[in-house]
């Protein structure tokens, strides 16, 4: 049967990270099966056709369309400089001349006697594919691209913006229910990821970008603050495209949430190391969440992983409460009802019992609204 | 495929290969009618690590094998569902499929006049299950750069090219096909394949399309869907779309291959499928039909009026995966209308993200559920002006107008949604279906789709009408059998007389002889929303409207009608049209949401009082 919590995200300190490296058309791959790289290579290259631009010939110089193609003074697939004069139309016996003028460096693509417009094609653009993460080409897709492997640590974040970008890990505070404020941003941060705890403000974030700081990794941000940051709301859960120099990625979610003390510590662990980063996030079938991944020279074998994750719930596992009204705490599974029962909004759902951490409370919450965790 | 004799069948399997889960329902003929037996679910596995959509499909066919005791699947994993039925414990007579995993049909139209047949293609693209990521016009008002730069960011499955009536222009129409060759688009699924692109416009251009697109791209020619202004003919292309989607879109999608072969008919696009049992219960009720369906992602709506059937999709209102763009777009003031307690501003937009981040979580607070709730009012409302806005006549039409018509303004192009006309709505999506309570589904419908006059109301109990649809093709007895006995709930009849006046005067008296004879006679005034019990079977009623009120033979002119219960019973919405009638002080407004929802039984009011003195 399927699980009828949210399984807890990843967060680990040794696992193998598989990433496939794709071009979005074919192209040349530039490394071998087996080949070590590092999260810089360029791993496949393509040139994906220039831009167009479509010029009304027989508009600018007065003709039927069909006189176009006579007109020309190139012809489909000849190259074009800016400013060459690429048509010309006599009259009155070639008295009287009209030239048309390249408005860019090309070729031509299409002559159309139809429309009298033809298309010039600009230069080619280069698509280069990086490898993201340091490991090694375990295969090669003909024409497409690699996939890489590499032991590593790993943490998903539950959101985030901002695409793929590499630095040194750096805690930029003590304590997971720390607040990143913008008095701890500080130049020597240029380049670099840096490590909140509950919450990063708004200045801090402004302060961020501004100083070079590559990645932010926290446990929440006010809702608002990500809008005025961005400019512009998200509606959808599609991101890892905005036009940002920083990426962002929170580990719990939306307000000020204190980080789980096992990702902060495995965070800090990795204090000072290379982390490649994307902030990239998608909710739906094939759940995509943002990761912070630190490439480690060996497999350090655990017997341990995630025997919790895969294994289910049972009577002492922490977890942390995703749903109002105990929305963020921390409690301790205390009992696991098998059937139904109601709630107050009267859904009837299959809920736990479970024990606050802060307060020692009891309280019943719904199974789907609690997330497993590792402390 | 086989031919199928539909006399022979007596037990079906029908599954939908949704994007999250894939749903597996059983019929079989039960004292002579086709019946729902029983229904299994699994997630869907289109995506990795499985990559393959048939895992999903055998699981979820094996819940209900387990359920029922009875065996459908063959042994051996690459092979389907045995058909046919070999004994009666053993195999299916048909077994068919719909699907919308991977992101569903994606398409971009294309045509010479943006309301013309623009619009055409984009309701033939919507009609036939797809998501239309955008409608390319010479007149558009975009310059001929910042088209073709959006032909090549967006990648989608298909392109459908319409453009000129029988005679018409040619030019146009091949600057467009010029447009899409320097685009050189690439498909979103199969690198290294050429798109497909169905050309429906003026049969005099095509081999100018041809020459232009017929190197770069899987051209695809079939009859013009705007052959002249006044004709629209949507079938040809729906029907390329539908053969495309086969061999294109899912023969690219993992598994799918397979899944084709062991389905007994062509797979259908789900929502395409839909529309198939929306329209087939319009035309036998003889009816004007609203559907709705909203889902994390999206939401659709299909109607039928006036015999036209359409269809839309609003990609980026849902529930979940989309549900901060409901935020967006109707604003905080519009949701919190609808919510009887005061919220900080702040505190429901971190909330929403979070719904958005964690779309399995449930509301465990009625305050919680109260907010949804008023979300997905918002949700259907937006989707609803949405689908008016292009369920429309044709536009460019010449009409003759008598001496009457001459003052009024109407032009072309007029939503053929009428809500008076409206004789059933139907629901689905688990907000509506999974309601705690199933007035609260009578309720988000009627605050946004504010029907008029006489209406029944209904939910799809469990969402089987994409199966339901897809098996109308091939068995449309037995796909009517299930659909009125099994999976429409009757949430009851609602009547909504159209007027306005102060709150408390007379509106409406409604006297109804109930099945067992009984007379109830209810009289609601203004501004009020009431009830009389009706929980099974008709009432004769007599509906008496006060001066000034419309519903349906005009003001103040009585009704005589045989209505149908349900949960609800027979609603009497005296609450106007239009505008409803939602006073806009906070504290009246309070007062009259309170009201409504203690009358109807809407929240246990107990609960909802403490929230309200919050």
């Amino acid at each position: 049967m399927a699980h009828a919590y949210t399984p807890g995200l990843k967060v680990t300190d040794s696992t193998i990270v598989v990433k496939r490296r794709r071009l979005p058309i074919l192209g040349e791959v530039l490394v071998n099966l087996g080949d070590t790289v590092t999260s810089e290579t360029i791993v496949a290259r393509t040139k994906i056709p220039g831009d167009p631009e479509t010029v009304n010939v027989a508009n600018l110089l007065g003709l039927d369309p069909a006189d176009v193609p006579e007109c020309m003074l190139k012809q489909v697939g000849d190259p074009v400089k800016k400013g060459e004069v690429i048509a010309l139309k006599k009259s009155f016996f070639g008295l009287f001349k009209s030239t048309l003028e390249s408005p860019i460096d090309g070729t031509v693509d299409n002559i159309s006697p139809i429309t009298g417009q033809i298309t010039l094609r600009g230069p080619s653009i280069p698509i280069e594919i990086q490898a993201y993460i340091p490991g090694k080409v375990i295969e090669v897709i003909d024409r497409e691209g690699v996939v890489i492997e590499t032991p590593a640590a790993l943490i998903q974040g539950i959101f985030g913006v901002g695409g793929e970008r590499q630095g040194v890990l750096h805690m930029a505070v003590n304590d997971p229910a720390e607040v990143l404020t913008e008095d701890k941003i500080t130049p020597d941060m240029k380049g670099k990821i840096i490590v909140g705890g509950s919450l990063c403000t708004i200045g801090a974030i402004k302060k961020a970008d501004e100083v070079g700081v590559v990645g932010i990794v926290v446990g929440g941000i006010i809702d608002k603050d990500l809008v005025e940051f961005l400019g512009y709301d998200i509606g959808v859960a599609i991101t890892g495209h905005e036009d940002i120099d920083l990426t962002i990625i929170m580990t719990e979610g939306f307000g000020q949430i204190r980080m789980a003390e096992k990702t902060f510590n495995l965070l800090k662990s990795l204090n000072g190391q290379v982390a490649s980063i994307n902030g990239a996030t998608q909710i739906r079938a094939g759940v995509m969440r943002p990761e912070v991944i630190v490439a480690l020279d060996e497999f350090k074998e655990r017997h341990d992983e995630d025997a919790v994750g895969e294994g289910g719930m049972s009577v002492g596992t922490p977890i942390r409460i995703i749903r109002e009204p105990y929305f963020g705490k921390l409690a301790v599974v205390e009992e696991l009802p098998a059937e139904l029962q109601q709630i107050e909004s009267e859904t009837k759902a299959r809920v736990l019992v479970a024990r606050l951490q802060d307060t020692g409370e009891l309280v019943t919450v719904p199974r789907a609204n609690v997330e497993l965790i590792e402390e | 495929m086989a031919q199928l004799n539909p006399d022979k069948i007596q037990s079906i399997i029908a599954t939908d290969c949704g994007s999250t889960t894939t749903k597996a329902i059983l019929i079989e003929k039960v004292d002579g009618e086709f019946r729902l037996v029983s229904r299994g679910e699994a997630p869907t596995t289109v995506e990795a690590p499985f990559e393959d959509v048939t895992i999903g499909v055998r699981n979820a066919i094996r819940e209900i094998e387990e359920l029922v005791g009875k065996k459908f699947l063959q042994d051996d994993e690459e092979r389907g569902v045995l058909t046919p039925r070999v004994e009666p414990n053993k195999g299916v007579d048909l077994y068919l499929s719909t699907s919308s995993a991977g992101g569903g049909l994606q398409m971009m139209v294309a045509g010479v006049v943006k309301n013309m047949t623009a619009e055409s293609a984009e309701r033939a693209a919507l009609g036939a299950g797809a998501i239309v990521m955008d409608a390319i016009a010479i007149n558009d008002g975009r310059q001929p750069y910042q088209k073709i730069q959006r032909i090549r960011e967006l990648r989608p499955d298909m392109i459908l090219v319409s453009g000129g009536i029988a005679g018409g222009t040619i030019t146009h129409v091949a600057e467009l096909a010029e447009l899409i060759a320097a685009a050189e688009p690439r498909p979103r699924l199969g690198i290294g394949y050429n798109l497909p692109i169905i050309y429906a416009g003026n049969k005099d251009a095509r081999s100018y399309v041809q020459e232009i697109l017929g190197s770069k791209t899987d051209l695809r020619i079939v009859d013009n869907l705007r052959p002249v202004l006044e004709e629209e003919v949507l079938g040809p292309a729906r029907h390329e779309i539908h053969n495309l989607f086969m061999e294109h879109v899912m023969a690219q999608a993992p598994g799918y291959n397979k899944l084709m072969k062991w389905a007994d008919a062509p797979i259908m696009p789900t929502p395409g499928a839909v529309g198939l049992i929306i329209e087939n219960t319009a035309k036998q009720e003889k009816i004007s039909v609203i559907g709705v369906d909203i889902g994390g992602a999206t939401t659709d709506v299909f109607s039928v009026f006036q015999d036209k059937f359409n269809r839309t999709v609003s990609a980026n209102l849902g529930m979940s995966y989309s549900i901060c763009n409901v935020l967006t777009e109707a604003g905080d003031e519009n949701i919190l209308r609808w919510v009887p307690f005061d919220i900080n501003r702040d505190d429901l937009r971190n909330r929403v993200r979070n719904k958005m981040i964690r779309p399995t979580t449930i509301p465990q607070t009625l305050e919680d559920l109260v907010i949804e709730q008023a979300m997905a009012r918002e949700a259907l409302r937006l989707a609803f002006e949405h689908h008016k806005d292009l369920a429309v006549g044709l536009r460019g039409v010449q009409q003759k107008r008598d001496i009457s018509q001459t003052f009024e303004q109407s032009g072309t192009g007029e939503t053929l949604v009428d809500v008076m006309d409206l004789g059933m709505l139907i629901g689905s999506g688990g907000v509506l279906s999974h309601a705690p309570r199933r007035i609260q589904a009578v309720l988000m419908m009627l605050d946004a789709f504010q029907p008029e006059g006489i209406t029944r109301l209904t939910v799809d109990s469990i969402f089987m009408a994409p199966q339901l649809g897809v098996l109308s093709t091939i068995h449309p007895v037995a796909a009517n059998d299930v659909f009125q006995k099994d999976c429409l709930i009757r949430l009851g009849t609602c009547i909504a007389p159209v007027g306005t006046a102060k709150e408390g005067d007379p509106c409406v008296t409604v006297t109804a002889t109930l099945p067992d004879g009984q007379q109830v006679e209810k009289s609601v005034p203004y501004g009020s929303i009431d009830t009389i019990p009706l929980a099974d079977g008709f009432a004769e009623v007599v509906i008496r409207p006060a001066r000034g009120f419309d519903v349906g033979e005009g003001r103040g002119h009585e009704v005589k009608a045989t209505l149908e219960g349900g949960v609800g019973g027979l609603i009497i919405d005296a609450r106007g049209r239009q505008p409803l009638y939602l006073p806009e002080d906070t504290e009246n407004r309070i007062r009259k949401l309170l009201e409504w929802y203690k009358a109807l039984d809407v929240y246990p009011m107990d609960v909802l009082a403490k929230y309200a003195k919050k």
